[in-house]
């Protein structure tokens, strides 16, 4: 009997396996499909103060062994959100929610994760600083390790849950950003959000999507997330969440071994909406394959250390 | 939703880049015309959503018009090719709601649900109008599908090759009996019937870029005159007075 769970800033999971945000709603359609109580978490999509509409159509479009996506962060906002979704949320799963908290502004990244202390079965706040930064003309809070540090801070004064910040891969030094949230008090990390991509139409001659850009998501970006996971593990104690690409056990486990306590799984769900559930169904016989009866073990193991909770 | 394994069953070109594929598989998940299935294409990471031309035990039949890579490869495969397949996805057209007045409008391949619909609606004892429309008569297809229902087939081709020239709209001006229209085609078509004035009520099914197919990923929202809704998973049909453009 292989022992599944993992613990990420004294949560415990079931299992490893988290649902991404923005590729899982909060639920609802996922929980018309399967049970929700096979998954360790999920990380619900990601949610402003303000509802939002987000980015005009086109916002999809395939991609080499990916999709783009320039969705725009369309959510119905919090209140909505702590309304209507939380209570639904209660009766389709047991388990611990990640909150996925947007903001354009220090302040509201602040409020948003004060906010969800009434929410109860929000146990960690998976603090999204991919989001433009107004005070700095529309560039990412997680676009450099002072402004990442700043919205750590911010965040970490509002809240006693688990702080994690999700970080961008468009940086140079995602390391460096990582060392500026451990420095502010960050509980965890979640790493990668998308890759900046475009598409252009051959038959228009212009950019496929709308919004010009979009965020590169599937398996062709999972060899970029391995080696960021496995940078921050080196540069950090932190406890990560890994994510970038996931689509079967064997992915998970790889993604462990470089660093990660926990795993996303995005992409994947929107093109197999099982997919989350075959991948927990062949995490047992992986770790038999791997040698480990606790899947912790896994964790860092490709650098030769143990575990981080 | 259904997830199930479809075998390709044969596939024929009609005209230009419309082909009409059929397939094997379990259909009990389809539950209404126009609804679409999204099919997983070997190579591809998206699911392509294609709209359901018909269906019966067991067979599946699709028009696929040649749109990008993903549908030139997916009509070209070989029989017997095996596809994975999330079927039973979106609401499509609600018969019970069809007005007496009905008439159902086709643009290009947007006319593939409406043979689906067409025969629905034969089935209920009801004979519907229909007006079908495309570039030129070398472009037309499915003409005599829909004929061997029994139906009158009205055209209109916008070089006057085949039927009226022009528009289905140019056709609607001179059936003044019809107020209730189904619609599916190109979207300059959907807001040029949905703005007819004499057009009161009807159902329009709308097309969109998707990821899942099923609701989770929002990709494909419009916003409608009851808040933000997900073409997928809330449409594709959407309500005559609840459309905006």
């Amino acid at each position: 009997m292989v022992d599944l769970s993992v613990t990420l800033a004294g949560v415990t999971l079931k299992n490893p396996i988290i649902p991404a945000s923005g590729t899982f709603g909060y639920g609802r359609e996922f929980a018309e499909a399967y049970d929700l109580n096979i998954l360790g978490s999920f990380s619900w999509k990601g949610t402003t103060r303000e509802p939002r509409s987000g980015n005009p159509q086109p916002r999809i479009a395939e991609a080499p062994a990916g999709m783009l996506n320039a969705v725009g962060l369309q959510n119905p906002g919090m209140e909505a959100v702590l309304r209507e979704e939380v209570p639904n949320i209660a009766g389709i799963f047991r388990g611990p929610v990640i909150a996925n908290v947007c903001g354009f502004s220090l302040e509201e990244y602040a409020e948003n994760c004060a906010r969800l202390d009434e929410a109860e079965q929000v146990r960690i706040l998976e603090v999204n600083i991919s989001c433009p930064n107004v005070h700095a003309g529309g560039k990412n809070f997680g676009s450099d390790p002072q402004s990442a540090a700043a919205v750590t801070r911010a965040v970490r004064a509002a809240t006693k849950k688990p702080v994690f910040l999700k970080l961008s891969p468009n940086v140079t030094d995602i390391a460096g950003i990582a060392r500026a949230c451990e420095a502010e008090g960050a509980d965890g990390l979640c790493l990668i959000n998308t890759l900046l991509g475009m598409r252009i139409d051959l038959n228009t001659k212009r950019p496929l999507l709308a919004n010009r850009t979009g965020g590169l998501s599937g398996p062709a970006v999972f060899p970029v997330a391995v080696r960021m996971v496995w940078d921050v593990y080196e540069a950090v104690k932190l406890p990560i969440i890994g994510c970038g690409g996931v689509a079967s056990a064997e992915d998970a486990a790889e993604m462990m071994l470089a660093g990660a306590s926990a795993v996303e799984v995005g992409a994947a769900n929107l093109r197999d909406p099982w997919a989350c559930k075959t991948i927990i169904e062949n995490l047992p016989g992986v770790c038999e394959r791997l040698g480990v009866d606790r899947i912790s073990d896994l964790t860092g193991a490709a650098h030769g250390t143990g575990p981080r909770g | 939703m259904k997830e199930s394994v479809f075998a390709l069953r044969r596939a024929r070109r009609l005209a230009g880049g419309v082909w009409e594929l059929v397939l094997a598989g379990d259909t009990s998940a389809v539950t209404a015309p126009g609804q679409f299935v999204n099919l997983e294409l070997p190579g591809k990471f998206l699911r392509r959503p294609i709209s359901i031309c018909d269906w019966g035990a067991g067979e599946l039949t699709l028009l696929v018009k040649e749109a990008g890579e993903g549908t030139r490869e997916l009509v070209r495969l070989p029989a017997g090719t095996e596809l994975n397949v999330l079927s039973g996805l979106g609401n499509g057209f609600d018969i019970a709601r069809m007005a007496e007045d009905a008439i159902l409008v086709g643009g290009g391949i947007g006319i593939a649900p409406l043979y689906g619909l067409a025969k629905r609606v034969l089935e209920t004892g009801r004979k519907p109008a229909l007006v079908l429309g495309f570039r030129s008569g070398a472009e037309a297809f499915y003409l005599e599908e829909f004929a061997a229902l029994g139906l009158e087939v009205r055209t209109a081709t916008e070089d006057g090759s085949l039927g009226a020239r022009g528009f289905v709209t140019d056709v609607l001006k001179g059936l003044p009996d019809f107020r209730y229209v189904l619609a599916c085609g190109p979207t300059a078509m959907l807001k040029a019937v949905h703005a007819l004035p004499r057009i009161t009520g009807g159902q329009f099914s709308f097309e969109a870029r998707m990821a899942c197919g099923f609701g989770a990923c929002v990709g494909c929202t419009i916003q409608t005159k009851k808040g933000l809704r997900r073409v997928c998973k809330d449409g594709p049909v959407f309500h005559k007075e609840d459309i905006l453009w």
